[in-house]
């Protein structure tokens, strides 16, 4: 629930999803859910040249089974009340 | 993907959105397919009408026309809307035949096979 509420958090803001078949695709987080799937919008892939079948994917819905990383913005992240939210999750669970 | 509930009304990551669109879906053995959605689930399961493999090799591309398709969900990668106004692949592709496709793909199997066995041959020699 800790990463679906700071996704959620995250609504708006640029990201970059690493998928585990390599490909990272930079879009805005339109939304995410219980899975942690994400759908982003005006997206596009970090090396198009090597994706051509992407190229007019503007929009898409990323199974939250294949995610590797998702890169976020630095300012984008409140440490803090991420480690508290940690405690809280750690002490309740 | 759940179904909204009233506070996660803007918050849906649901395919509904999706729904009687041409889509592309990128599966995990690295397909493409290409279709309109009829239906969908929470595993993401998906039912594609119309549905064609485009294989790329190089600078060749076919679509390879496969009718109506269910797509178990564990398989799918990425599912992207393609955007009607912008061209679907680069300018400097080329479509080519079913026939002349496989005979790219077998090419392209072949030229790795060969990179693999002439490393293998080099292994002996233990250059790192």
């Amino acid at each position: 629930m800790l990463f679906f509420s700071y996704f959620k958090e995250l609504v708006g803001k640029e990201v970059t999803v690493e998928l585990k078949n390599d490909i990272a695709i930079k879009g805005i987080l339109h939304s995410v859910d219980q899975y942690l799937n994400i759908k982003l919008e005006n997206s596009r892939v970090v090396d198009q040249d090597k994706y051509p079948h992407m190229l007019s994917v503007r929009n898409c819905f990323i199974r939250g089974s294949v995610v590797r990383y998702v890169l976020l913005p630095p300012d984008g992240v409140d440490t803090e009340l991420l480690h508290d939210a940690t405690r809280r999750e750690a002490r309740a669970g | 993907m759940s179904w909204a509930g009233p506070e996660d009304i803007f918050l849906s990551t649901s395919l509904a959105s999706y729904l009687d669109k041409k889509l592309l879906v990128l599966l995990r053995d690295g397909r493409k397919l290409l279709g309109i959605l009829r239906s969908f689930d929470q595993f993401a399961n998906a039912v594609l009408e119309g549905a064609c493999e485009r294989v790329i090799v190089g600078d060749l591309y076919c679509d390879l026309p496969l009718g109506l398709y269910v797509i178990r969900g564990e398989n799918v990668v990425l599912i992207g809307e393609l955007d009607p106004e912008r061209e679907e692949l680069p300018a400097h592709m080329t479509r080519v035949s079913a026939v002349e496709i496989k005979r790219a793909q077998k090419a392209e199997r072949d030229a790795k096979d060969l990179k693999g066995s002439m490393r293998k041959r080099m292994e002996f020699l233990d250059l790192d």
